[in-house]
């Protein structure tokens, strides 16, 4: 499982305000901490109130990568600003993201084949979100075909269902679940699938169970990263301990330690 | 129609254990990226090695078809040692100290020492050194025994779930490398290298002992669980990436096939077993009879010829 740490983006107060204030030592802890409970890439996004996207992205790599040499995930609406990030990442990148939309997969693609980065690829296009199972594979399969056109491998794509907030559109889950299936069956090598976990339990009183319960069952159904927050430390034993049932790893009795090691 | 070999890459290697004093007589196994043998897969940097087994004292319960071989130097563990490596052409020794458990007479430690150390006076080869296998008295002696070969680099044995801490700390402050023993059981064999890894030792000098059995007494399940452990370390289970060490010796010349027929079925049945152990990736094999470590090691020659270098 790929856990992409969720926490570095500017929509958030504090790291809003460092973006802000140039605080470089908030950056670095949050990336710290990321990766020390298990985040192997992190998604850096500047947030919706950035004045200068490019240039904040920049600052947040550099700061990144001066603590931390993990994979990032360029999270971004604008072509600009993700092309900024991939000149300056050590690592392989993964794109966040592309839809189905034409254009969008042309920029991106285009991006991702140049730079040699991986994408996520939003099952949802200029009309908006589906709301059942067979238009998002639909639109997934067009991603899958498009990125192939440009000879782009379907394991270096991340197709993500768009995962909705329970308490909003609650008939959505089974339709979410179930597409994560289908997604894996597309092509073979399958491509991955990722979900922006927190977004189901948006706006509920029990985050934390709800984005735990979610992470399990999308687990079950052939899930091969998440955004979330790796901080949660239940979450993320619960998505070990999902993986040990789907016999992933090899159990022993600290299981989760062992994980932890990898 | 031609048909195309499936092939598997991985990106995850088994760990190098180097054993041996370093810039001298060190030697290194594992490394491994593929199956046992399957070039074209993977590399095998290093080649299985044989070490032969000697006790630090007279061996009572080993057969005739052994001893005989030997001759009279089974009395003399620095004399054994040095007719393996100068008679019998062995890199590696195994050296048991069964002279320490109860029902062997239970020798001081200072005689173990003294034993071990006129050893490595007369041979320079890399130490392979087991306890007794009573717990109490290992747990005595292998500290002492630790310190005495301080810098020797040996491969020191063994750690097992429930009896793990005294040999780690011990070998953890004395430089040599440990072997982590589980009973033919893959998730213990996990546990016990995490909490031995847990006390601070480096995983990168931890070789798995999986539990050797002999041909015709369930050496098929040893194997299954070998290949297991292999394909999860390749695929990214650090905590199962560990070279293997095989007592084919032991546990073959324990059998009736063995003990009870002529010496070249015994020859042959040590053989067998310990080509079916490298064929399930084991990195090292501890044999006793040394015609079959001859033939052993013929054979990993021959099975190196497509490594790539």
């Amino acid at each position: 499982m790929i856990i992409i740490g969720e926490l570095i983006n500017g929509m958030f107060k504090d790291v809003g305000r460092a973006i802000v204030n140039k605080e470089s030592d908030v950056i670095q802890h949050l990336a710290q901490d990321q990766v020390r409970a298990g985040a192997t890439v992190l998604d850096v996004n500047t947030g919706p109130y950035s004045k200068n996207p490019k240039d904040d992205m920049k600052w947040l790599i550099e700061n990144i990568q001066k603590v931390s040499d993990v994979a990032l995930a360029l999270d971004s609406t604008k072509a600009d600003v993700i092309e900024e990030g991939l000149k300056l990442v050590k690592k392989r990148a993964i794109i966040n993201s592309t839809n189905a939309d034409e254009a969008k997969m042309e920029s991106i693609f285009g991006l991702a084949k140049k730079y040699n980065a991986q994408v996520i690829g939003l099952a949802m296009d200029k009309s908006g979100v589906p709301n059942n199972k067979e238009r998002r594979i639909e639109l997934a399969a067009t991603i899958v075909a498009k990125a192939m056109d440009f000879g782009i491998s379907a394991e270096d794509l991340f197709l993500d269902p768009i995962v909705l907030p329970v308490n909003v559109a609650q008939a959505q889950s089974r339709e979410i679940l179930e597409s994560i299936r289908e997604f894996r069956l597309l092509c073979d090598p399958a491509p991955n699938t990722t979900v922006g976990l927190s977004n189901v339990s948006q706006g509920t009183k029990c985050r934390s169970l709800v984005n735990r319960t979610f992470l399990v069952m999308a687990v079950a159904n052939g899930l091969t990263s998440a955004i979330l927050d790796p901080l949660d430390k239940e979450l993320v034993d619960a998505m070990i301990t999902a993986e040990l049932i789907l016999n992933k790893n090899i159990y022993c009795d600290s299981f989760l330690d062992a994980y932890r090691k990898r | 129609m031609s048909v195309e070999l499936v092939k598997e890459k991985c990106a995850w290697a088994i760990n190098t254990v180097e054993i041996g004093r370093p810039g001298g007589s060190a030697v290194k196994i594992g490394g491994e990226t593929c199956m046992p043998f399957l070039y074209h897969e993977g590399t095998m940097p290093n080649k299985p090695l044989i070490a032969m087994e000697i006790l630090d004292c007279e061996p009572t319960d080993w057969p005739d078809a052994i001893k005989n071989t030997y001759g009279d130097v089974v009395r003399d563990p620095s004399a054994w040692a040095e007719k393996c490596v100068k008679g019998f052409g062995a890199n590696i020794l195994c050296v048991r100290l069964a002279s320490v458990h109860p029902d062997y007479g239970a020798r001081s430690t200072d005689r173990v020492v003294s034993v071990l150390k006129s050893i490595v006076g007369r041979v320079n080869v890399p130490l392979v050194i087991l306890g007794s296998g009573d717990d109490e008295r290992d747990n005595d002696v292998m500290p002492k025994v630790s310190q005495a070969l301080k810098g020797e680099n040996c491969l020191i044995g063994i750690a097992t779930q429930n009896n793990h801490k005294t040999l780690a700390a011990t070998c953890l402050a004395d430089g040599h490398s440990i072997i982590a023993e589980s009973p033919i059981d893959i998730n213990i064999a996990k546990q016990v290298n995490i909490l031995i890894s847990d006390m601070g030792f480096d995983p990168a000098r931890i070789v798995m002992h999986p539990t050797t059995t002999s041909l015709g007494y369930g050496m098929e399940y040893v194997y299954s669980i070998m290949e297991r452990a292999r394909l999860a370390a390749f695929i990214g289970d650090k905590m199962l990436a560990m070279p293997f060490v095989l007592f084919v010796g032991q546990e073959v010349w324990k059998t009736k096939e063995a003990k009870e027929s002529s010496a070249i079925q015994g020859v042959n049945w040590e053989i067998s077993t310990g080509v079916a152990m490298l064929q399930a990736g084991a990195d090292l094999l501890v044999i006793r009879h040394p015609d079959a470590a001859r033939s052993l090691v013929k054979y990993i020659d021959e099975m190196m010829k497509g490594a790539k270098s």
